[in-house]
């Protein structure tokens, strides 16, 4: 049986490890490398690794950072942020990532992603959306550029073709319940995970356990992302690295499966 | 000395860090030299499986290895792709592979009456190892290893079959023919049942 995935999704900001609220006013949380190791620990499914800083100031990846990471991780993690060509993703392998994440760079030069995945295999190809809910009409926009910018194609329509042309995974990602808490705005999830056939991996909004448990209950997404709830410790949102061990996990995933038995049986 | 086969075919790192960790020397190389004096060998590999062929065959570290594994009878442990080329061939290119293990390489299709599952198969899936598998020494029935993969390996002779996981349907994610190991997972991503089945593979 292929397990649901847990992933923890740490932000960066150069060297600082940073989260955010509705992609706005990143908070300093602490050293990366620091919380990497605690995660190895505590043996995470998977790990996601962004760098926001990276695109909207126009430089590449970090390589240095990325191999310290890659010396304390033996799980899988991918990166993103700054990467918009093959160079840029052969060094990202080279460091020790399992998988390279894009997002703007592919929704400026949709090519970019089957570049990627000719070269590299689709497996090891992430592409992430961000989406917020429209204000006055039903529906959401893809956003980019800390959601400062909006494209005009529908999550879905992008899903497909990012698929299409060789993405082997999406990150999907809710910027209004970014960091609230809230739990995952799972109609979204769902919407776009029937579009596609590969893995997609919900983010966005979980402050317990049992809003992971919801979103795996609701939806057929593989993976649930989280950063504030492996990273805060409680409503005064105290800095405390934390992650469920693998036998709350097991039971998380029992409750999952006897729940659902009628519905998918997806990963039976 | 565990010499990892360097052929262009995706990262390395992690094998070297958690064979580190499990206590064996390790050299990535391609240096004939350097292979021909290791105790063991990996091959690795990330990417397309005529790709792997090619590299291995421009390079000429085929014969060397042709050589080294079924003359010398050198321990091997394929991983991923490098478990996939110790077959005959794959559905996904037309190169011929090593052919050290009779059998070819398929990929997931689903029956028509079967819910289509998504591909890649990709995470942790829990990995049944045929009792007397050195390699799986101390890992019980709930070890889960980490999978990236659209293709599987399908051995002729059911006895080279090591282990076996469950995605959809059965399929063969460990094989093994004397010396020859191929896991279809990746070990260097597994934490702690990766550590040992890593040692296992130094202890032979």
């Amino acid at each position: 049986m292929l397990f649901q995935r847990v992933i923890p999704v740490l932000l960066l900001k150069r060297r600082s490890l940073v989260k955010s609220v509705q992609f706005r006013n990143p908070t300093y949380i602490g050293d990366p490398i620091n919380t990497v190791r605690i995660f190895n620990e505590r043996e995470v499914d998977e790990l996601l690794i962004l760098d926001i800083a990276a695109s909207p100031s126009g430089t590449g990846p970090q390589y240095d950072l990325l191999e310290e990471i890659a010396a304390e991780a033996f799980m899988p993690f991918g990166y993103g942020g700054g990467v918009t060509n093959v160079d840029h993703a052969r060094d990202v392998f080279r460091r020790g990532a399992e998988k390279v994440i894009v997002n703007q760079a592919a929704l400026q030069r949709p090519g970019l992603i089957t570049e990627l995945a000719d070269t590299f295999g689709s497996q090891s190809i992430v592409v992430s959306i961000d989406c917020r809910r429209r204000r006055w009409r039903d529906g959401w926009n893809i956003v980019t550029s800390n959601a400062r910018k909006k494209w005009k194609q529908s999550p879905c329509d992008w899903a497909r073709e990012a698929s299409r042309r060789g993405a082997g995974e999406l990150l999907l990602t809710s910027v209004d319940q970014d960091g609230t808490f809230g739990g995952y705005d799972c109609e979204l999830m769902q919407i776009v995970a029937d579009e596609v056939d590969i893995p997609v991996v919900g983010c966005g909004g979980a402050g317990q356990l049992s809003h992971i448990e919801q979103l795996f209950e609701t939806t057929t997404v593989s993976a649930a992302a989280a950063g504030s709830l492996f990273i805060y410790q409680g409503s005064q949102r105290a800095v405390l690295v934390n992650y469920p061990t693998r036998d709350r996990l097991d039971l998380l995933l029992d409750t999952v499966a006897s729940k659902s038995a009628q519905g998918s049986g997806e990963f039976v | 000395m565990i010499a990892i086969v360097d052929y262009s075919m995706g990262n390395v790192g992690s094998i070297q860090r958690m064979l580190k960790k499990a206590g064996a020397d390790s050299a990535l190389t391609s240096n004939p030299d350097q292979l021909r004096s290791a105790d063991k060998l990996i091959l690795p590999g990330v990417g397309a499986f005529d790709a792997g062929m090619h590299h291995l065959r421009e390079s000429g570290i085929k014969e060397l290895l042709d050589d080294l594994v079924l003359e010398q009878h050198k321990p091997l442990l394929g991983i991923c792709l490098g478990m996939q080329l110790l077959m005959d061939s794959s559905e996904e290119g037309t190169a011929a592979g090593l052919g050290w293990i009779p059998g070819r390489v398929q990929r997931f299709e689903w029956p028509e009456n079967q819910k289509p599952l998504r591909i890649p198969h990709m995470g942790w899936n829990i990995v049944h190892p045929d009792e007397d598998s050195p390699l799986f020494h101390k890992l019980d029935a709930r070890s889960r290893f980490y999978f990236v993969h659209s293709f599987f390996a399908v051995p002729q002779d059911m006895t080279s079959r090591a282990a076996v996981t469950r995605y959809g349907f059965e399929f063969c994610c460990a094989v093994r023919q004397n010396h020859i190991f191929g896991v279809q997972f990746h070990p260097e991503k597994s934490h702690r049942c990766g550590l040992q089945l890593f040692r296992n593979f130094v202890e032979l």
